[in-house]
């Protein structure tokens, strides 16, 4: 039994099929707008990987029976797909929380708070699905996928994006301000990008670093999308994606509860 | 419909509190509100007036009391009380993402309809508000008195059976006011019922069936705007200037002329009779005493003074 005073009742989710029409209503802005913002959600990975697999690469022995633009190409594909869920999670959904108060209007209509924030976290995952699978395209077309595993890659994106969402959301529900996002990139993202795998093994890094990577989504995300790009199927890859399933369910509550905490008052 | 299950009275609140922290903001209100009226709760800013808005759809639960909507409680009964709600914010929550036609189709599906279903419904509100021609317009190419009338529209898409309007007219000028009055007078006439928060009591008289007039978290008065202004006002007010000692002229002219008089209030140098006689009577006799009057000025009684006698205050403080 469980108390109507207690932290559970007062938390317990309010969640039906009505978030899925928050996720639609981001849709229909993104019909709008999504040729514009390929720039900085596709023109950039690209730019990152032509200098770095091209340039760079040229004094780069192979890593892993692996030319360094095939190493880190997979990588690339997995971060832009971060980058654009958590831009979406933290600025987008912070301008539509706080500025223009989109939530504090469809939270009097019969959706709830969690459906809003769920449809938030729905289309991150989206985003995540969507850059990093035009990137899957081109690195089809430059002749970098090896083996047909990588149809499975937007699923994988799905899911990691699920996870970048929750965090971005978590951050934008405790923020006061936009100011502070840059904190969470400059702190949590960018270290996660540098460090997760994508332009490096992290076999050669110091232990605590290797550790560490363990706990960021990131480097299981580019874990498995490299095994799934370049077909070197690695049976630890169920690890991987086991953890990220962790990270998905763990994250689950936050941030319905602390954006509650922070609207409901 | 679970709208259908209250027996005719649509918001009943008894006890009602709320605290944020240690300031209690709602302290201990009764309101009941009937199916078809029109509501106004009048107060300055900081009366509580949002917050018991917003204790009704659910982003502020109640402290303590209940809070009946449509004869359910607040308390758990969210959603299916919001599925019969329309609301105005005070502020325009648009969605400036969306063009005007979206804003209603894309908020009608949050009740649960297909666009196919509400799309005619769209056009009958934009027509009803004045907007048929703005269809395609995005939102920042309306005016301030549009993007109201635009919000209203969006508020009755659900065909609610309670309406509330937080504030309908504020930052809107004259004209755009008036405009926004006349389109809620329309919705009035089909009996949905409202609740209105305002500090205006020109719209306040205009509107309400009946009121509440609220400062500091509790309820002063309730009825109807002209039985409150006869109760408290009588029918005429005489205001007076005085140059010098107006506390000295108001205890004189109250102890000379009492039976002329309901009361009168001072507030600084003005003094406001509120009459029960002939209102010219009175102003000879004030002259022949020789008062320092600097201006005078006789007028009908209305809601302003009602609230200035019951709270010693100034209601609009935009104006």
């Amino acid at each position: 039994m469980i108390g109507k005073t207690s932290f559970l009742y007062k938390y317990r989710p309010e969640l039906s099929m009505l978030f899925w029409e928050v996720f639609r209503r981001n849709m229909i802005v993104f019909n709008k707008y999504w040729f514009s913002n390929i720039m900085f959600n596709f023109l950039e990975p690209l730019l990152y990987l032509l200098a770095l697999g091209i340039g760079l690469g040229l004094y780069i022995p192979e890593i892993e029976g692996l030319s360094y633009l095939e190493f880190i190409s997979p990588g690339i594909l997995a971060s832009s797909a971060m980058w654009a869920t958590s831009f979406e999670c933290t600025y987008n959904s912070f301008i539509r929380l706080q500025v223009q108060k989109t939530y504090h209007a469809i939270v009097s209509t019969p959706v709830s708070l969690d459906e809003i924030v769920m449809g938030d976290i729905a289309f991150g995952a989206f985003k995540s699905m969507f850059y990093g699978s035009i990137f899957l395209v081109v690195l089809f077309f430059l002749g970098y996928i090896s083996s047909p595993l990588a149809l499975l890659v937007p699923v994988v994106l799905i899911l990691s994006g699920v996870v970048f969402a929750q965090l971005s959301m978590i951050w934008t529900s405790v923020a006061p301000n936009m100011e502070l996002f840059s904190y969470y990139f400059t702190l949590f993202i960018t270290p996660m990008f540098l460090f997760s795998g994508i332009f490096f093994p992290i076999e050669n890094m110091p232990i605590f670093v290797q550790r560490l990577a363990w706990f960021t989504p990131l480097f299981h995300s580019v874990q498995i999308c490299r095994g799934l790009i370049t077909g070197q199927f690695d049976p630890l890859l169920w690890a991987n994606l086991l953890v990220l399933i962790l990270f998905a369910a763990i994250l689950f509550f936050p941030p319905l509860i602390l954006m509650r905490r922070r609207l409901i008052k | 419909m679970a709208g259908k299950m209250f027996n005719r009275e649509v918001i009943c609140a008894r006890g009602l509190r709320k605290k944020y922290g240690d300031k209690e903001v709602v302290r201990g209100i009764n309101l009941s509100v009937s199916k078809g009226e029109c509501f106004g709760i009048l107060g300055p800013n900081g009366a509580g007036k949002t917050t018991i808005v917003k204790m009704i759809f659910g982003l502020s639960p109640p402290t303590s009391g209940t809070l009946l909507v449509l004869g359910m409680n607040v308390n758990g009964n969210q959603r299916e009380i919001k599925k019969h709600l329309g609301v105005v914010s005070q502020e325009d929550h648009l969605d400036s993402d969306l063009n005007v036609g979206e804003n209603l189709e894309v908020f009608a599906r949050y009740y649960g309809m297909r666009p196919a279903e509400s799309r005619p419904y769209v056009k009958q509100l934009l027509e009803l508000m004045g907007l048929s021609d703005r269809y395609r317009s995005k939102i920042h190419e309306l005016s301030g008195g549009m993007r109201r009338r635009l919000s209203i529209a969006r508020s009755l898409i659900n065909n609610p059976d309670l309406l509330i309007l937080d504030e309908p007219t504020t930052g809107l000028d004259p004209h755009a006011r008036r405009l926004v009055w006349q389109m809620l007078r329309s919705i009035k006439e089909k009996q949905i019922t409202m609740l209105l928060t305002t500090h205006y009591l020109e719209e306040a008289s205009i509107l309400c069936d009946r009121l509440v007039i609220m400062d500091d978290g509790i309820i002063l008065d309730e009825g109807n705007p002209r039985f409150l202004v006869k109760k408290h006002a009588g029918e005429e007010v005489l205001e007076l200037g005085l140059r010098e000692k107006p506390e000295f002229w108001q205890n004189e002219i109250s102890a000379r002329f009492g039976d002329m008089q309901k009361g009168s209030l001072l507030l600084g140098d003005s003094l406001y009779f509120y009459l029960n006689g002939d209102g010219k009577v009175l102003l000879n006799e004030i002259n022949s005493l020789a008062t320092p009057v600097s201006y005078h000025l006789l007028r009908p009684s209305n809601l302003e003074d009602v609230f200035l006698k019951l709270t010693g205050k100034k209601l609009e403080t935009e104006s």
